[in-house]
């Protein structure tokens, strides 16, 4: 497929802008901070296409993946982003290691700060647990999701999707649909399409709508056939069963029917909208096998791609504000 | 601290009386006999004081009754690496309160009279604050069966409450308040419906939704208060709502009020002192029971204070230690300590024009010692000599590594406040002093 062209003189006159030790959230990044990392891991898809996909770039550097929760595809492409650039990656699986065990979270940053990584990539079942954490190490911290708080790096591979395919974010309008109560890839989603001046909608049952979320900018419907009318991209989420407390759906028949994502709903949408997820898909409850696998509108593997290459980049951008010794590094 | 005389004399003053249950502002002085109050009021001037009384000139600080704190969580028994009775009366003496009330979801729970004579026999020993229970409505805490109110009462209990817990159960609840109506007994509540707070971390609205945390509606309280209400309608019972938070939820009670319903509430410092930002960056010290909520809710919390519905203002003191606390916030416990910030951070209110002194002083005294039906928060001749001397306009920092209690997680950590109690004194004896 062509490739659009990019045309910010910005990003072409400056050097990568990225002043911060962590990446905790979108929320609180300017659009600058954004296209210096759709920027550089823009290269990196390159890269990564290459026969040679390795770069030294963080030899000797650690990075541990630190999991207190169970994801496959987020670690595996931390894990496989950290090794193209030629540092040490760790997988700790929280359910193997002593926090089972009553170790806290606070012990677990003491541990790891005698340890001397440089990065450290978080994924923990509580909002703001990964900050709790980035305030005890002496490393730089990577939310790969909190809760239903924030998922910085899938917003941006996402980002980094739309724009590779679209030119650019701003002015276009996109629907976010599903279970958004309990999605961190929808709130860092909305912090960071709205950062860069695209439009959200929000469309999903009551149930599934956050309280006063239409504050932060969005519009929120209920029916998938007026929030889907004319929008440039249509990202579903995943129905996340394991975080139901209690009945926010009736049953998987009756979301799929209002909610899933068929072809019909998806008619509503611009000709030339394309369809997300952040993965892994029930198909059959939100999304429809066909509309899922159609290669001239689903995304979503491109979204896998893009993952890699935008961790790369994280990865990248925060070791570049790294002390290069550990002299006067303190917690 | 011997500064009595043989007779158990003591004079004090050059002191600005303020006795907000009479009106009384005024310099003057006040002899303390023995245990008691011998006599108060502007004649009693150094020339006066009669040969041989020691004197303690309190340099025109001023002389108050001693504070009345209603709602209280002391760990003793059970969680003493919290806090103990002891470090919760070293703590009590230290913020200006000579009384207060401790809940009673202690391990054991105060729910049998052994227990309440355990925890005033402890306190007493200590010659701390004077600490008196509230006993569990039911047993054991468990919102069934009701406890044994009219022993428990016999006993010194000063009324029946589940504690950090809602009575749920409306039939239970009626039967408490019609039960305990027979001793004259209030039933007090932590008015949250559970199942609507349940999971919940904080105040439910745009930032529990950025923060992606499960919030607790508003109509939580709303909803809790309004079916009590009824049920003290129904009953004809006493019915006080503890640390009330919301706007809506004081309608309710104001509602009750204008109808003559035996209802009353109190609220603490932190929900007119802070809102919900205090939870920004998931700051768990501000994790509170019932959650800070907007500030549209404190600034009614305030108008509620200056027209009478709030009848008292009590410090929620909740202790927690560092494990319970250093949590990522939805695992973390509620609640601050507050017995060392109740006096200034209600004296805000005065500072900014909401409450004139002796208004804002009356609901930590006589208006709480009032609703207990204790004989205490009043500058009154015969009366127990727990007074504080303090001084109101005295600038300082919270800075809570400094407290006396064993806890430290303070709401107010850092914030500056002004009002500083210097010497407290309990049954004439000085239990508390700045300079010692």
């Amino acid at each position: 497929m062509p490739r659009p062209k990019r045309g910010s003189i910005v990003t072409a006159m400056i050097e990568p802008y990225y002043p911060h030790r962590h990446l905790l959230g979108i929320q609180g990044l300017g659009p600058l901070e954004i296209t210096s990392l759709l920027d550089l891991a823009d290269g990196y898809v390159d890269q990564n296409r290459s026969v040679d996909k390795r770069k030294n770039l963080l030899r000797g550097r650690t990075v541990i993946n630190l999991f207190f929760e169970n994801s496959t595809r987020t670690r595996t492409s931390f894990e496989l982003a950290g090794k193209r650039l030629g540092a040490d990656v760790i997988n700790m699986q929280a359910s193997i290691s002593s926090v089972q065990k009553g170790e806290t979270l606070i012990d677990t940053a003491m541990t790891l700060n005698a340890m001397h990584l440089d990065v450290l990539v978080v994924r923990h079942p509580d909002s703001g647990a990964v900050k709790l954490l980035s305030e005890k190490v002496n490393c730089s911290v990577i939310n790969a999701g909190d809760g239903s708080h924030e998922h910085p790096t899938q917003a941006l591979l996402d980002a980094l999707t739309i724009r590779r395919r679209k030119g650019q974010l701003a002015g276009l309008t996109v629907a976010i649909c599903g279970d958004v109560l309990h999605s961190r890839v929808a709130r860092s989603n909305i912090y960071l399409l709205l950062t860069m001046g695209a439009r959200v909608r929000l469309i999903g049952p009551r149930t599934l709508i956050p309280t006063q979320i239409d504050r932060m900018g969005v519009e929120v419907f209920h029916d998938m056939r007026t929030g889907l009318k004319d929008v440039d991209v249509v990202m579903m989420l995943r129905v996340q069963n394991e975080r139901m407390r209690g009945n926010f759906i009736p049953s998987i028949r009756e979301y799929f029917h209002f909610f899933g994502l068929d072809y019909q709903k998806l008619s509503l949408a611009k000709p030339d909208a394309v369809i997300m997820h952040p993965g892994p898909m029930n198909r059959g409850v939100e999304i429809d096998t066909d509309v899922a696998d159609d290669v001239g509108r689903s995304l979503i593997r491109e979204q896998v791609e893009m993952g890699v290459a935008v961790r790369m980049a994280c990865l990248d951008l925060l070791t570049r504000t790294l002390p290069q010794t550990w002299e006067g590094r303190a917690a | 601290m011997s500064v009595r005389g043989a007779e158990g004399q003591l004079a004090l003053i050059n002191a600005r009386l303020l006795d907000p249950a009479s009106g009384l502002d005024v310099m003057g002085g006040l002899i303390v006999d023995g245990e008691v109050i011998a006599s108060v009021g502007p004649h009693i001037v150094k020339s006066r004081v009669p040969d041989g009384m020691p004197v303690l000139d309190c340099q025109g600080l001023c002389l108050a009754p001693g504070l009345v704190d209603m709602r209280v969580q002391i760990r003793e028994p059970g969680e003493e690496h919290k806090e103990t009775l002891r470090s919760a009366g070293e703590s009590a003496v230290a913020g200006g309160i000579t009384a207060m009330v401790c809940l009673p979801n202690t391990d054991p729970v105060i729910d049998d009279v052994a227990t309440v004579e355990f925890v005033a026999r402890r306190a007493r020993l200590n010659g701390l604050a004077k600490i008196y229970p509230y006993a569990a409505a039911t047993k054991n805490l468990e919102g069934k069966e009701l406890s044994e109110m009219g022993m428990l009462a016999e006993a010194g209990a000063l009324g029946f409450t589940d504690g950090t817990q809602a009575i749920r159960n409306a039939m239970v609840m009626r039967r408490a308040l019609s039960y305990a109506a027979t001793f004259g007994a209030m039933i007090i509540q932590h008015p949250e419906e559970p199942s609507l707070a349940e999971g919940g971390a904080m105040n439910s609205g745009e930032l529990s939704t950025r923060m992606g945390l499960s919030g607790i509606p508003v109509a939580a309280e709303t909803i809790m208060l309004e079916r009590d209400v009824r049920l003290t309608e129904l009953t004809g019972g006493r019915y006080h709502a503890a640390h009330v938070s919301t706007a809506e939820g004081l309608d309710v009670i104001r509602k009750a009020k204008a109808k003559g319903l035996n209802v009353t509430c109190d609220t603490a410092p932190p929900y007119f002192a802070l809102n919900e930002l205090a939870v920004v960056d998931y700051r768990t010290f501000a994790k509170l029971s019932p959650p800070l909520r907007s500030e549209a809710d404190r600034l009614a919390v305030i108008e509620a204070l200056a027209d009478g519905t709030i009848d008292a203002i009590a410090s929620d003191h909740a202790p927690q230690d560092q494990d319970s606390k250093r949590l990522p916030f939805a695992q973390a416990e509620p609640g601050g300590v507050g017995l060392e910030t109740l006096l200034p951070v209600t004296l805000e209110l005065y500072h900014r024009g909401h409450l004139g002194l002796l208004s804002a002083l009356s609901l930590l005294t006589d208006k709480p010692a009032a609703l207990l039906g204790l004989n205490a928060g009043r500058l009154k001749a015969g009366n127990a000599a727990d007074l504080i001397l303090f001084d109101p306009e005295r600038g300082w920092k919270v800075e809570p590594e400094k407290f006396r209690s064993k806890s430290k997680n303070s709401p107010f950590d850092g914030h500056l406040v002004q009002g500083l109690v210097e010497r407290t004194f309990i049954d004439g004896r000085v239990v508390f002093s700045r300079h010692a």
